[in-house]
């Protein structure tokens, strides 16, 4: 199982990040997808390449602001779950925490390096806006 | 009018590929040709053993720990310093027709500009550099790039999918559905990554890159300057050239490699004798990179699979020498033929049977570190040939570069431009080549720093999953040329030992914090 995480800090109010975050229709805003299809608790993410991953949502916590995904219905992907966490850091700021835990393990460095991207992004819309 | 630059490279070459360097299997006579009229290099390193980090050193002429490229997955910053973009900056012309790898392959979410530009079928992808202005990717005008099959999004693939639906098919699948190197084999002995290829030549990636540089060229004003780096996929596993050459090299027929140790008490000795990870990954107790099979044993090598990967090998190199020789015929026909500096390497070697072993990982002996390296210099330059002894390494290349074109040496370059004799090595500084691994893969962690002078080798390997930080490997070139004999423990060389370090320690760039992220296994 590859287990991956990446994070950031956000001098944004962990209300505000949420609502971005946790908005799930919207996660291509910032994520680099290039589209989001959400209905009810499926979900489907297509990358710009033109690879569309269908999601089971697993966990949607306003109050706790995380939410968890898991990747279906494709062969090539034998386990997967992520988790999105925004912290509140106790000085108005936050983190946000994107893991993902996945077989193949290949792919999950492939999910952390847009984590990564995806986080600077939000960072920076967040930040300037 | 200045001197033009074909830059010319390989995929994970030995060596003792070439008939230039000893080579007695593939017919090299193209290479060999450039060899007589130019220098060569005998004792040339990369300053990391595999793709990505060796490539972009070439290109930026930096070390791993400055460009930050410290193993495969890790992309070159879209910033990073680039000889091309100098170059270009300076009136050249360029391109990079081949396999790029500055970037990582595998890009669903197409981050990498590499593989956008690919995908969309591109020549290049303009950004804004620091003047404010637009400039091509890394300073390339022109990419026409390819990789080692015919899947995935570059314009070989695209090109071959338009040529032939079904051509994809019939290269070996280099990654298995885990996207792990494939472990499967085939061919005649069921070695690893090996397959007879139904593609007729002309369909093939070595023909196809030739075929692109020669199209670049010909599009060019006979009074460009240009500088166009033409970079071979082979002979990188998978070795599946097309079938119709098979009868090339007769595997049944190869005496097995030097490095090859038949007996396997005698190799596992030698193995023994080394940093234990070097056992483990014999044993397949021990994966710590990408670049192999994860679920093969090289243990289970036999030796007819040995003669059977170095016969496809060969193979590829000779394929490679006659496509060299249609772009080199072609320049010529151009008029450029006395203006034009080749120069001819690869970014690391290949395991190829040495000590058990295939493929490459953190094992720096000359089978992954030695590389072929030459130098033709244009004619109208009268430089001499020669053979340089001393140690130098591709971080060289970009100075090289900058020299030929007749621009001052770059700021960001940490190596002086490569020399041409051993006399000018004296007076350039080039004492010593320095060369480094970094991985780590989900809790498994190598670290190496080696260092080549003087006729050693000297590698520490530090703190990491399975070494404490006491272990290491020191040979005797002169006297072990095989490197079987690892004095890093012997009590008469540590002073031998301590000296090499102490001068590689304080020879090593200082790392650039933080490490950039690995964003994908390769």
């Amino acid at each position: 199982m590859g287990s991956v995480r990446r994070h950031i800090h956000i001098n944004r109010d962990p209300d505000t990040v949420w609502a971005l975050v946790g908005d799930l229709a919207r996660q291509h805003e910032w994520f680099p997808f290039s589209s989001s299809r959400l209905e009810g608790k499926k979900r489907w993410m297509t990358t710009p390449s033109g690879i569309t991953f269908e999601e089971d949502i697993v966990t949607h916590d306003h109050a706790l602001r995380r939410f968890q995904y898991r990747i279906v219905g494709n062969p090539g992907i034998t386990s997967h779950l992520g988790t999105c966490d925004v912290i509140e850091d106790g000085h108005g700021g936050c983190t946000v925490v994107y893991s993902t835990d996945m077989e193949p393990d290949a792919l999950a460095i492939v999910v952390a390096g847009a984590a990564g991207e995806g986080l600077s992004k939000l960072k920076h819309m967040m930040e300037s806006a | 009018m200045g001197r033009k630059i074909l830059f010319i490279t390989t995929d994970q070459q030995r060596y003792d590929a070439l008939g230039c360097n000893g080579g007695l299997i593939a017919r090299t006579p193209v290479i060999d040709g450039l060899a007589k009229n130019g220098i060569v290099f005998d004792r040339a390193h990369p300053q990391n053993v595999v793709c990505m980090p060796s490539r972009s050193t070439m290109l930026t002429g930096q070390h791993v720990s400055t460009h930050g490229v410290w193993m495969n997955g890790v992309p070159l910053a879209s910033d990073a310093p680039s000889i091309a973009a100098d170059l270009r900056r300076a009136g050249y012309r360029t391109a990079l027709i081949g396999k790029a790898h500055f970037e990582p392959f595998i890009d669903p979410f197409l981050r990498f500009a590499e593989n956008r530009i690919g995908s969309a079928g591109l020549e290049t992808e303009m950004v804004i550099g620091e003047d404010g202005l637009p400039a091509p990717h890394r300073g390339f005008e022109h990419f026409a790039l390819a990789t080692h099959g015919g899947v995935g999004p570059f314009h070989y693939a695209r090109w071959l999918r338009e040529k032939n639906p079904a051509a994809a098919a019939m290269f070996f699948q280099v990654l298995d559905q885990q996207l792990q190197v494939n472990a499967g084999g085939g061919g005649d002995t069921n070695a690893p990554q090996v397959k007879h290829n139904e593609m007729p030549r002309e369909l093939y990636h070595t023909e196809w890159v030739a075929d692109q540089t020669i199209d670049w060229l010909s599009s060019l004003p006979a009074d460009a300057d240009w500088f166009c780096w033409m970079s071979f996929p082979d002979p990188h596993h998978p070795w599946d050239p097309p079938k119709s050459e098979l009868g090339r090299v007769n595997w049944r027929e190869l005496d097995l490699p030097a490095g090859y140790i038949e007996d396997a008490a005698e190799r596992e000795r030698v193995l023994d004798d080394k940093p234990r990870h070097w056992r483990m990954w014999y044993e397949g107790t021990f994966i710590s990179n990408y670049e192999a099979p994860a679920k093969w044993v090289p243990k289970t090598l036999t030796a007819d699979n040995v003669r059977e990967v170095n016969a496809m090998a060969h193979i590829e190199n000779e394929l490679i020498d006659e496509a060299i020789g249609r772009v080199l015929a072609s320049v010529a026909s151009r008029g450029w033929g006395d203006d034009v500096d080749v120069l001819y390497t690869t970014d690391h070697g290949e395991l190829q049977g040495d000590y058990g072993l295939l493929f490459k990982g953190p094992y720096h002996t000359d089978s992954l570190m030695r590389l072929p390296l030459l130098w033709s210099p244009a004619k109208s330059a009268k430089i001499a040939p020669a053979r340089v002894s001393a140690p130098v390494g591709l971080v060289s290349l970009a100075a090289t570069f900058a020299n030929i074109a007749g621009l001052t040496r770059p700021d960001y370059t940490e190596s002086e431009r490569l020399p041409v004799n051993d006399g000018e090595a004296r007076d350039l500084g080039h004492e010593r080549v320095l060369t480094e691994w970094d991985s780590v893969m989900f809790g498994k962690i190598v670290h190496a720093r080696t260092i080549c002078r003087d006729g050693w080798v000297c590698t520490a390997m530090l703190p990491g999953t399975v070494h404490d930080g006491s272990e290491g490997e020191l040979y005797d070139l002169a006297n072990d040329p095989l490197q079987h004999n690892n004095l890093w423990s012997s009590t008469q060389h540590v002073a031998q030992r301590d000296a090499l370090l102490d001068d590689m320690w304080s020879s090593l760039p200082t790392r650039v914090l933080p490490l950039r992220p690995c964003d994908a296994p390769v």
